[in-house]
């Protein structure tokens, strides 16, 4: 028996001395809290708007077929002439844009992707009540390097991926999938608890909302 | 299997003495008067204990089934307390089946080299830090030192507290003891090449941490965090954090090694619907903090490629074993309770010597450290460091009765004390009380401290151990009369008709009289 | 209603004007009062130190003084004490004590009032017919807000008082320090609790400042008086039993 098989064997067997000195009773939980909440597209778009906006994150909407201009008009006022984007992208997204479009691959180290000026992916789910975007590693979302390492994010939300709250978002989700979940751009409120917006993760957060899809 | 499984249950462990930080070396009445004469800190605490309490109450008043999320959390955490065996075994095979290597630790010193032997094995001699309450609980980055390797702390706010050689004075804001002067100061000191006109805004602060640590997230290929969350049915693991420090380091290095207190597992990924809606507003009042990282054992081509997890005990099962005390255990490390304690808000963290400072420290240190290891320790003070005002109760996500805790762990040190002064004067005081005849006999001596008083009535200084008190207050003299006597008399008995006489006069006054 | 009027051990002995003014009160208000002789202590303090053992007896004799079921509600100024009996009793009698005092306790527990709950919830009554035209601040003490959450209800019966001038206490429901023998054990910290909480009861500009445990006035009492600070403390009591035909000595001074 090895060291660690001991020490799994004294902590579990300690865990279970310590429900025998003091049994407790089986616990019921109550879920009485709001579950499988539903609200029509406009409200569910307007506090998803008011939340994203209140954590200082940059809101746009446009149907599917106006996503390419919209992406364009983005990366040319964020002045971004390198944006990265996950290889599973839709291709169309980026045609109107004329600047270099880099593909990530898995081989490039983490630190190379501090060259790109931005990255566009899309996402899995949304969260309304709290402005959240949910990223789970699918292709056209990315390793999570991808989204962390440039300085600006800008990430495509279908409105029929926004839920209300946080119970009705995380049930789209697949837990075994590494999820990042983002609400805002990097802050921190460590200096006398004054806000400060970008720490490490991207300073700049754009989220572009298509309304028909 | 042990044969502990089937024997008589033995009570487990507290945390051994001389590991971690889990003991101050002053008991709390002293280590607060040091702190109280630090005017810098009382004007910090002032100011930012106020900030996050008004913001925490606007977010929570938001949800209107917050109630409700408090009392599902407070059933979770007891679920995932009963069923603590299950539940980790589960949480270890998901873990192992998604790729990842999990490890047990029974107490700091074990955890402490258990990581030491992973970092030793990759042949780094850094690691990157996410901000972990249970790698400070363990002393790890001391221990990590002593073996040669370097820890770079990576939240802002551990970062400062490092550079500075000093001991984090809060849950959530570890350097909220320090102003922006203070940090500018420490700043220019301890990073090599920061930028000498630096100022003391925040934005720019924020920016010279972010130059100094980029450098390391992208080099150092290990990192060490704590969890959140460890969710025993899909073997998932969390982060909660603001800066993005924590998403580099559980994305970029090649090897993660997560130190996770056991009782820190929740049974269903579902679950995560109460506590990512409870922990955000309850400690840094949003309505979510800006990164959360849920990940799952090891994912081919993204992240660490090399993950292991270390289920630490350190005196959590002591706890466990305690019907009362293991509510302590259902925290989920909010710091919503410090926030609004009024002694807190005084004397702040150092003063409880623990990493655990506050309401909850109060109850949680005793319970993972004990009380009397030592002589005189430290420790056995904290329960009484509490008015027991209740608005940690109030405040907390997962309802914890933070007041009840310390009444209890107050009884269990006043049972394992045996004959102090202090008990023998209980003793004395509930003889007398619990004796009526006595009783009065005692009231007609307490009168005798008329003489004590000055000619105004009032009893200006005490003697030991009331000095303290007479320091600031002054005592008003015992009355020539108690309420019994008074009731007794017949000037009592006349006043008391008159009053029930009068009952229907009083809705007409009388005007001037 | 036949009310078991329970003085407390600090009222009977060193604040007696207060459980004078609770008595003439609540006869005023057509109550009748029974008054146990052999009431002592209901071990506050004692459980809140850590000694559970040593409270048996007050527990026991607290139990059979106002068990008497004829008495229809045990009522008392003070939240504290009020909050002991109501929360704290159990715990004893579950450790310590045999099935009778689980018994006593059980029954005395569920009709035991701090006064202000008594005579909003229970009497049913908001104006008591007092009369007291000064300037007064509210101090609702910690056990009194959030043991036994009387929210509002003194408040609501301060209102309406005639000629008083209620000022609001500013962040009134910070502890005052006092905390039984925190006050003892750690004075250093209590004392800069007191300290800010003289602060924001002197800003008000107050002559009184009121509250419903007299343990807590006696806190903020002794440092009002060690400031030598124009504002004195007096119980919630006091200022209700005051009337135009029995005004408070504060009003006849005043005259």
């Amino acid at each position: 028996m090895t060291t660690r098989d001991t020490a799994r064997d004294t902590v579990l067997g300690r865990v279970h001395d310590a429900l025998g000195l003091a049994p407790r009773s089986p616990v019921a939980v109550p879920r009485d809290y709001r579950r499988g909440r539903t609200l029509p597209d406009d409200e569910r778009l307007g506090l998803f708007t008011d939340r994203l906006v209140d954590y200082q994150a940059q809101v746009h909407t446009c149907t599917s077929a106006e996503t390419p201009a919209t992406l364009a008009s983005v990366l040319t006022r964020l002045s971004a002439s390198r944006v990265g984007f996950p290889a599973g992208l839709d291709p169309a997204w980026l045609v109107d844009w004329h600047g270099e479009a880099v593909e990530d691959r898995a081989d490039v180290p983490a630190p190379d992707l501090s060259a790109l000026d931005a990255v566009v992916t899309a996402s899995a789910a949304g969260c309304a009540e709290t402005g959240t975007i949910f990223l789970d590693g699918s292709a056209d979302q990315g390793r999570r390097a991808l989204t962390l390492v440039p300085d600006a994010h800008v990430c495509v939300v279908d409105l029929s991926q926004v839920a209300v709250g946080v119970p009705e978002a995380l049930a789209r989700l697949v837990p075994e999938r590494p999820t990042t979940l983002i609400s805002g751009p990097s802050a921190t409120s460590d200096i006398e608890l004054e806000r400060v917006e970008g720490v490490h993760g991207p300073r700049t957060l754009i989220v572009v909302v298509r309304t028909d899809a | 299997m042990s044969s502990t499984f089937l024997g008589m249950p033995a009570r487990p462990p507290r945390s051994p003495y001389g590991e971690g930080h889990l003991r101050g070396d002053q008991a709390f009445p002293q280590a607060a008067a040091r702190e109280l004469g630090n005017r810098q800190l009382r004007d910090n605490l002032h100011k930012a204990t106020r900030t996050i309490r008004a913001k925490r109450l606007a977010v929570t008043a938001e949800l209107p089934d917050w109630e409700e999320l408090r009392s599902a959390g407070a059933a979770l955490k007891n679920e995932a307390m009963s069923r603590l065996p299950e539940l980790l075994e589960q949480l270890e095979a998901k873990v192992t089946e998604a790729g990842g290597t999990v490890h047990w630790a029974r107490d700091a010193a074990e955890a402490n080299a258990l990581v030491a032997e992973l970092v030793a094995a990759t042949g780094s001699r850094e690691v990157i830090k996410v901000k972990s309450m249970a790698t400070q609980e363990i002393g790890l980055n001391e221990y990590l030192e002593s073996q040669g390797v370097t820890a770079h702390e990576t939240d802002l706010a551990e970062l400062i507290v490092q550079l500075a050689d000093d001991r984090p004075s809060h849950i959530l804001v570890p350097a909220i003891h320090r102003n922006r002067e203070e940090i500018r100061r420490i700043f220019l000191e301890r990073i090599p090449g920061v930028d000498p006109d630096l100022t003391s805004v925040p934005a720019e602060l924020a920016a010279a941490a972010r130059a100094y640590l980029r450098e390391k997230f992208m080099t150092v290929p290990v990192a060490v965090s704590g969890a959140n969350f460890g969710i025993a049915e899909t073997g998932t693991l969390s982060v909660v954090e603001s800066e993005g420090n924590g998403r580099m380091c559980l994305t970029l290095p090649k090897t993660l090694i997560t130190v996770m207190g056991i009782e820190k597992v929740l049974p269903r990924y579902a679950d995560l619907e109460v506590f990512l809606q409870l922990l955000p507003r309850s400690s840094t009042g949003e309505r979510m903090n800006p990164y959360t990282t849920l990940w799952t054992g090891v994912t081919p081509g993204d992240g660490p490629q090399e993950f292991h997890l270390v289920l630490l005990d350190n005196g959590r099962t002591a706890a466990l074993a305690d019907a009362v005390g293991r509510e302590a255990l259902n925290c989920i490390r909010c710091s919503a309770c410090l926030n609004v304690c009024p002694v807190y808000e005084r004397v702040g963290g150092h003063a409880y010597g623990s990493t655990y400072p506050g309401p909850i420290g109060a109850v949680l240190t005793p319970q993972l450290a004990g009380t009397h290891a030592a002589k005189d320790d430290p420790n056995a003070s904290l329960p009484y460091a509490s008015t027991l005002c209740g608005a940690c109760y109030d405040a907390c996500p997962v309802k914890i009765d933070i007041p009840s805790l310390l009444v209890e762990l107050r009884h269990q040190t006043t049972e394992r004390t045996g004959r102090g002064a202090e008990q023998l004067a209980m003793k004395a005081v509930a003889a007398v009380m619990g004796r009526p005849k006595l009783y009065r006999a005692a009231q007609k001596a307490a009168a005798i401290g008329r003489i004590a008083a000055g000619r105004d009535g009032t009893i200006s200084r005490l003697p030991p151990p009331l000095s303290g008190w007479s320091e600031s207050r002054d005592t008003p003299a015992p009355p020539r009369r108690t309420f019994r006597d008074w009731y007794a008399s017949e000037e009592g008995r006349r006043a008391l008709a008159a009053a029930a006489e009068h009952q229907d006069l009083d809705e007409t006054p009388e005007g001037e009289r | 209603m036949r009310i078991g009027l329970f003085a407390t051990c600090l009222g009977d002995t060193l604040f007696p004007d207060a459980v004078r003014a609770t008595a003439l009160l609540l006869s005023r208000l057509g109550h009748e009062l029974v008054f146990p002789p052999d009431q002592t202590c209901c071990g506050q303090m004692h459980l809140n130190t850590g000694y559970q053992r040593e409270p048996v007896p007050l527990i026991r004799n607290f139990a059979e003084q106002f068990g008497d079921t004829s008495i229809d509600a045990v009522v008392m100024p003070s939240g504290s004490c009020a909050g002991c009996v109501r929360h704290q009793h159990m715990t004893v009698a579950d450790r310590y004590g045999d099935a009778a005092l689980r018994a006593g306790v059980a029954a005395v527990k569920d009709k035991t009032y701090e006064l202000s709950e008594f005579l909003v919830d229970v009497a049913g009554t908001v104006d008591v017919g007092a009369y007291f035209p000064h300037r007064v601040t509210y101090h609702p003490t910690c056990h009194s807000l959030r043991m036994l959450r009387v929210g509002d209800k003194p408040l609501r019966l301060l209102r309406e008082v005639e000629g008083i001038d209620l000022v609001e206490l500013p962040e009134a429901d910070a502890c005052c320090g006092f905390g039984g023998t925190f006050a003892v054990k750690n004075a250093a910290t209590s004392s800069a609790m007191l300290a800010d909480k003289l602060d924001h009861v002197t800003s008000t500009g107050a002559a009184v400042c009121t509250a419903g445990d007299s343990s807590c006035l006696m806190h903020i009492g002794g440092g009002l008086s060690r400031i030598s600070s124009g504002t004195r403390t007096l119980h919630l009591a006091e200022i209700l039993a005051a009337t135009h035909t029995a005004p408070h000595a504060l009003t006849e001074a005043a005259r």
